[in-house]
């Protein structure tokens, strides 16, 4: 509890900020609804054959998961505010109809017949009678909004709306608590709150009712402008990931190395690409050989001073394995520096959006390599079983394993594909239920070693030697082997679209640093 | 003066209103009498184009109501029905206010008669910002009086008007509201199915039956001299005993 009241202590401003954000995106919303939703709710209530189908499409409308009803918006509207508020709007968009139709053909109709024999128009039958009367049930459809909206608003930071979903997310990369309850705890404040304030408008009565409507009306515009609150403008817009604005060797990392300073806008790792596409953002944060790189033309900025660690790929092996196997280390050693960077952000493009099997991709690459040999007929007894993560980098990788060691030996290979996250995988080779699979160097200090942070401060963090460090720290504690790296790093990366690179002429991080400045 | 020739109105099939004729003298109290169904309310809701007939005219004064705007003509026409038919959000004053505020009438004007009214009706000052479900049903019927009469309009229709009072409130309060000089210079269509009411308040008797009418004439004339057996029957208001 402590941690979460130092946390907060520290992030006051950001606290502060993504509260007002979430309740303008909540009221911004709310106001377009109720702008829309109740003519909507009077005209059906006037013609009662558009009723149940302007109801059944708003109640379809309800009952789209948040996050699918984002994900079709995305390739609509791109990403930041405008996909948040159009999902925000049709969520509020139900209760604000149904309610005002509701509350409207309840007024009975003894009290519409006697005003308009009082010779009331119907405009001023509906303004001065059925309004006011269906005040408290509009008002409690109001609520039920407010309320869904507080909770949806958390999603808005996936596309980059900000809000308190930004603690929230970013507290579930991070697996840090105090994160996670900086965002939830007011969320659920404003939700109670909310709530509690709009139940005392709706049980008023007469007058104080209409006044109380009146108020409301002319705060909710007020409430909205949160939502416009003037973000700060860097020359170039950035989009980070949320782990990586909160990781130590992510972005706290570049402030420290290269006196970086940014407001970036916090997004989604996955749409992070598809923003940078669309113009979107200028500068985002991907990984190193990621397929996308090639398919949208990015430019990966160089890492001069090594901010990021090295995640460079190499196969680790247990002790055990290569007592029974001693071939296999030169057989997968022959891959040693063959895979460069950009060679593997092209296999993995050729997988992501070519949509080639890593089967075939595995096959072309080691035919080109010379490496590739159709596998000697005959019975192969002796087995060997390779592990490997689940994204497509490792099922190439695990695809070329196995064609080179059934090509080269006479071994059978066993893939144990679908190893969730690095600690099951790690745990999977320790306990012998795997032989061997290829791990990162970043990966093997950072989530396996987890040295101390004083420890990690003085370590240089070079390829070569943080190689030789998790080496000799696997080999003392695990007796597992890091065989030859394959020579890329999928490691963080800043990167920006070449073409607006090349204009800039921003090529590293002290470039961007030095443009960012001027 | 009301004139109404040969109106006729029907709901899909049914003829709810079939060739009626007659006219209301101005300052009379004419009574729509007749069962559930007969068309008596039909008819009264055509006065004020709460319902448009199929056929026929209705001329107040000369003007045929079909040539004029609705809303102004139902302002010039107090209405009045079951249970005072008044909204619940406005208090006494607002409802009283209702018809003068549509004619633009000023605050002060306003403020004035609706202390008249109040006076009039018998219904104490401090109701003035009561709302309806503060109110007794008696004291809700004259609201609803007092708001129909507050523009002083020359016809006042009157649709059911006690109908929700008990048999001893209802002829206290109509006593009561039919003795104000405010209604006797107005003209009055009141519908009722109670015989007893048309015979006490009644200048003159429509009795209805099927859409038609039956017979129109003084309280007097329909006893001593009724057109058919259904008249005869429908006047019998004497209680029979089914036993002893």
């Amino acid at each position: 509890m402590n941690d979460f009241f130092t946390f907060v202590g520290d992030h006051t401003d950001q606290l502060i900020r993504q509260t007002l954000t979430h309740i303008g995106l909540t009221f911004v919303s709310l106001l377009l609804a109720l702008l829309i939703g109740v003519p909507l709710g009077i005209l059906i209530a006037r013609h009662a054959r558009l009723a149940s189908i302007t109801l059944g499409v708003a109640g379809v409308l309800q009952t789209i998961p948040s996050v699918a009803l984002l994900g079709f918006l995305i390739p609509l509207l791109g990403i930041g505010i405008g996909p948040a508020l159009v999902a925000l709007f049709l969520y509020a968009l139900l209760p604000i109809i149904r309610n005002t139709y509701v509350g409207i053909t309840e007024v009975s109709p003894s009290v519409t017949d006697a005003a308009r024999g009082l010779g009331m128009t119907d405009n001023q039958i509906l303004l001065k009678v059925e309004l006011p009367l269906a005040l408290p049930v509009l008002f409690a459809g109001i609520r039920t909004a407010t309320v869904i909206n507080v909770g949806v608003a958390t999603l808005a930071a996936y596309v980059a709306a900000g809000g308190l979903g930004e603690f929230i997310f970013g507290g579930i990369a991070l697996s840090n608590t105090s994160m996670i309850l900086a965002g939830a705890i007011p969320a659920a404040l404003l939700a109670v709150g909310f709530d509690a304030g709009l139940a005392w408008l709706q049980h008023r009565s007469g007058r104080r009712l209409r006044v109380g409507a009146l108020v409301f009306a002319l705060l909710l515009p007020v409430l909205s402008g949160f939502a416009l609150l003037p973000a700060g403008h860097d020359k170039l817009v950035a989009g980070f990931a949320h782990e990586f604005y909160g990781r130590a060797d992510g972005y706290p990392g570049l402030q420290k190395t290269y006196g970086l300073q940014l407001t970036p806008k916090l997004i989604d790792q996955n749409l992070m690409y598809e923003a940078i596409h669309r113009e979107q953002v200028d500068l985002i944060s991907g990984y190193s050989t990621d397929g996308r790189i090639k398919a949208f033309d990015l430019q990966i900025l160089a890492d001069d001073k090594h901010a990021f660690p090295p995640y460079d790929a190499a196969p680790i092996i247990r002790q055990a394995a290569l007592d029974r196997y001693p071939a296999l280390e030169t057989t997968l050693n022959k891959l040693a520096g063959r895979l460069s960077d950009s060679v593997m952000t092209t296999l993995n493009y050729q997988v992501d959006y070519q949509k080639q099997s890593p089967e075939a991709v595995a096959r072309q690459f080691l035919q080109r390599a010379g490496l590739y040999k159709t596998p000697s007929p005959g019975e192969r007894t002796q087995t060997i079983v390779m592990g490997s993560k689940v994204f497509t980098e490792q099922y190439i990788l695990a695809e070329i394993y196995r064609q080179l060691i059934e090509g080269q030996t006479q071994l059978r290979v066993v893939t144990k594909t679908g190893l969730g996250g690095t600690q099951i995988c790690f745990d999977a080779l320790r306990t012998g239920a795997i032989d061997f699979y290829p791990e990162y160097t970043g990966t093997g200090l950072l989530v396996i070693l987890q040295p101390p942070a004083d420890r990690l401060r003085t370590m240089s963090m070079q390829s070569d030697s943080v190689y030789a460090f998790v080496n000799a720290q696997f080999e003392d504690t695990y007796n597992i082997h890091w065989l030859k790296p394959l020579g890329f790093s999928n490691s963080y990366a800043l990167m920006m679209r070449r073409q607006q690179a090349q204009e800039l002429g921003i090529r590293s991080i002290p470039d961007l640093v030095r443009y960012l400045q001027h | 003066m009301i004139s109404i020739q040969h109106l006729s109105k029907q709901f899909g099939g049914f003829k709810a209103v079939d060739d009626l004729s007659m006219s209301v003298a101005t300052g009379e109290t004419l009574v729509l009498l007749g069962t559930s169904g007969c068309g008596k309310t039909t008819t009264l809701r055509m006065l004020n184009r709460l319902v448009d007939p199929d056929g026929g005219t209705i001329h107040i004064d000369g003007t045929d109501i079909q040539k004029q705007p609705a809303p102004e003509l139902r302002r010039r026409i107090g209405y009045v029905i079951q249970d005072g038919g008044l909204f619940p959000h406005y208090t006494v004053a607002e409802a009283i206010a209702t018809v003068p505020k549509l004619l633009n009438w000023t605050p002060d004007v306003i403020h004035q008669r609706s202390r008249e009214l109040l006076d009039k009706l018998q219904l104490p000052a401090s109701s003035l910002n009561r709302y309806p479900s503060e109110l007794s049903g008696g004291q809700r019927q004259r609201v609803g009086l007092a708001r129909a009469l507050a523009a002083r309009p020359p016809v006042v229709l009157m649709d059911e008007p006690f109908g929700a009072l008990d048999p001893f409130t209802r002829r206290h309060v109509r006593r009561e509201l039919f003795g104000l000089t405010e209604l006797s210079e107005t003209t009055v269509v009141l519908v009722t199915h109670d015989v007893s009411e048309a015979l006490e308040l009644a200048d003159r008797i429509a009795l209805m039956d099927k859409g038609q009418l039956v017979q129109i004439g003084t309280p007097d004339e329909l006893i001593k001299r009724p057109a058919n057996d259904f008249v005869r029957d429908f006047l019998d208001d004497k209680p029979h005993r089914l036993r002893g």
